[in-house]
């Protein structure tokens, strides 16, 4: 893939190498005996892998395409295929951690594989390694499409993907070895955290670059979302990080904020995560891909610039709903309960977009699963979102909280939204993108939309029984005023359900193994599709490039 | 000066009160803008045939 790369870019490319491969000595010798030492070598390694491509390349002749005429969609393809390799990890830890809650034997005595260090592993493998991947690839896919122009640059669309990359593997290994600063969702230390940081300016200047070369005169609402995404999320995680290394050759560091200060600091980003890297970024896709799959406008865009600027306006207000009953003042509590029960009405504004958008389509539902895994997703996104502003009402939250029904909660929206939303955009995507005529089976895309559907189903359902008898158990008080029921209790009635948790997960990482063997036979083996349009050859070719119909 | 409860409330009911009005105000005009529509239009359908290339 190197190859397209002209030469002056293949020496940019291997500028970086050399440079990462320099920071990476001195992480590794400074760091020595300390975790930041491994990562060194990690980040040593990772850039003598990436010369490595680079170098076989640097030899070969310029490349002889015609940039004018076609989309840049290398690193979408890789984006794509690198996610799915994390869905399987991320969910496959999942399942692990859903085993040992409910046979604790499984933890295997070592210290890597505690509870504490794997369960970040799958909340990071799969919000930033499967999502952060995704949103990345299909946002490089949509800012082509809708600005009808070539991504602004060809090394910084690698250096973005494969930087995040390095940034997730870092954060992984990382956990394992008991790194973290404690925040969740944000736990990897200060040298990844500026790492990302320097990642994620460098992606949003290539999206606005790539705006600013467009050729239409609106910018397509998804762009939007997936703006709102990349900037908010930098915001976010600056803010949150600010933190004073403990000493410049380790790996700990202490926040800059203490206390309650803290804790609201924690769940802004926290919650601010959940809006714009679970909602906001995945929203783009489902503007883009359901409109695009289902071959029907967007039933209103005037409403979906309403819902935007809603989303966007409301959420920022939310995350004090992480800390009723703290030592947060009252007022701050309720600020935060009022937007989030506010926060309905944009969050339904958008699921209704979409839904109205299939009306008139139905028959593509029903016969496409790839439309139908985009439809559920639309349908678990108002789910999520009407349980999220019920759970944040304070009275309601006394119940729901420390309990499992939050954990419910999260995976109705990051199982039945997240999940479902990407896989849809992406069975819909890689036929395009490697011009195959389909999917090299559309019968797995139909098994593995109803294993996903039913592996959520159980999942979701599970949680809600075992959290609302959870939280009821610890709140039921003996006529002497005392608890009626020990902590031990509370586990014995959740056992069973914690089983069928575990259960409904594998069968969603079944799901998401067919779809890696799916993506990856459609790749190899699927007929080749020749493309309606004029793939003019070379600049001189005659035909004009517009599409045959037209 | 302090971040008091009372400040915060009194910034919170004045300001951010005014502003967030403002804001909804100014966004639902924009959306509803008449001559707008046809560009709105144009974008929600141009999105369903772009595969035919770049323009630059
Ligand atoms: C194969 C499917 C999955 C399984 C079996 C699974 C399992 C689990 C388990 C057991 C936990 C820990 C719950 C606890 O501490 O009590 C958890 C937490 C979490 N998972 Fe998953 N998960 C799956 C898919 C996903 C996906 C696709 C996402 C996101 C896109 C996700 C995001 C999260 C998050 C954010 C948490 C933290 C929840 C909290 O702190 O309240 N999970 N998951
Ligand atoms: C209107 C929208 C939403 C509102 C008002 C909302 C509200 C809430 C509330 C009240 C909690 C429980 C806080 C606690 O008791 O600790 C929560 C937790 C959570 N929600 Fe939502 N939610 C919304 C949408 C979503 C969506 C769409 C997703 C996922 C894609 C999501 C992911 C999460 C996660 C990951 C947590 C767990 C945080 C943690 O404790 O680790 N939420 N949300």
């Amino acid at each position: 893939m190197m190859e397209r790369l002209t030469g002056a870019e293949r020496q940019i490319a291997l500028i970086i190498c050399v440079v990462m491969a320099i920071v990476g000595l001195v992480m590794a010798a400074a760091g020595h005996g300390d975790p930041m030492g491994s990562h060194g070598a990690i980040v040593l390694i990772a850039a003598g892998i990436t010369t490595f491509f680079v170098l076989r390349a640097i030899g070969e002749p310029e490349p002889a395409e015609d940039r004018t005429v076609d989309y840049y969609d290398d690193p979408t393809k890789a984006g794509l295929v690198i996610a799915l390799f994390w869905a399987v990890v991320g969910m496959g830890m999942g399942v692990w951690v859903a085993a040992q809650l409910a046979w604790p034997d499984l933890r295997i005595d070592a210290a890597w594989s505690s509870f504490g260090r794997i369960r970040p592993v799958h909340t990071s493998g799969v919000i930033f390694g499967f999502g952060g991947n995704a949103l990345i690839a299909t946002s490089y896919h949509v800012m082509q499409r809708t600005s009808r122009a070539r991504l602004a640059g060809h090394v910084s669309p690698w250096f973005v993907l494969l930087g995040f990359n390095l940034f997730c593997i870092i954060a992984a290994s990382g956990y394992l070895m008991g790194v973290t600063q404690s925040k969740e969702y944000a736990e990897p230390e200060w040298y990844a955290d500026i790492w990302l940081v320097i990642v994620w300016v460098v992606y949003f200047v290539l999206y606005i670059r790539t705006l600013a070369r467009r050729n239409e005169p609106h910018i397509y609402v998804a762009n939007w979302y997936y703006l709102a995404f990349i900037l908010v999320v930098a915001i976010l995680h600056i803010v949150n990080n600010l933190a004073v290394p403990a000493s410049l050759t380790g790996a700990k560091s202490y926040s800059a904020f203490a206390g309650v200060q803290d804790a609201m600091t924690q769940w802004w980003y926290g919650h601010n995560a959940v809006a714009f890297f679970l909602t906001a970024g995945f929203l783009g896709m489902l503007y883009y891909f359901l409109p695009k799959r289902a071959e029907r406008p967007i039933y209103s865009y005037r409403l979906s610039i309403l819902s935007f600027w809603g989303i966007v306006f409301f959420y920022i207000w939310a995350g004090s709903h992480h800390l009723h009953y703290t030592a947060l003042p009252q007022w701050v509590q309720t600020l935060g309960m009022t937007f989030s029960v506010m926060l309905l009405v944009p969050s339904w504004a958008s699921a209704g977009n979409a839904l109205m958008t299939l009306n008139g389509a139905w028959h593509k539902v029903r016969d496409d699963a790839t439309l139908r895994f985009m439809m559920v997703a639309a349908v678990f996104y108002g789910l999520s979102t009407f349980e999220g502003s019920f759970m944040a009402v304070r009275a309601v939250n006394s119940l729901s909280h420390y309990t499992d029904w939050t954990v419910g909660h999260v995976h109705a929206g990051a199982m039945g939204w997240v999940a479902l939303i990407t896989f849809g955009s992406i069975y819909s995507v890689v036929p395009l993108l490697w011009k195959r005529e389909t999917m090299y089976s559309w019968k797995l895309v139909e098994w593995h939309f109803w294993l996903a559907l039913a592996g959520t189903v159980i999942y979701v359902f599970a949680m809600w029984n075992s959290g609302i008898i959870q939280g009821l158990m610890w709140r039921t008080y003996t006529d002497s005023g005392t608890l009626a029921y020990s902590f031990t209790d509370t586990l014995v009635a959740m056992h069973p359900y914690y089983v069928a948790r575990a259960c409904g997960g594998a069968l969603f990482l079944t799901g998401a193994i067919l779809a890696a063997y799916n993506v990856y036979m459609t790749i190899r083996h699927a007929p080749e599709k020749r493309p309606e349009r004029d793939y003019p050859t070379s600049s001189e070719a005659v035909e004009p490039a517009v599409p045959a119909a037209e | 000066m302090d971040l008091t409860h009372d400040l915060t409330s009194v910034i919170a009911k004045s300001f951010g009160l005014f502003y967030l009005i403002a804001l909804s105000v100014g966004i639902t005009v924009y959306a509803y803008w008449p001559s707008l529509g046809k560009r709105f239009d144009k974008a929600a359908n141009s999105i369903l045939d772009d595969e035919d290339g770049p323009c630059r």
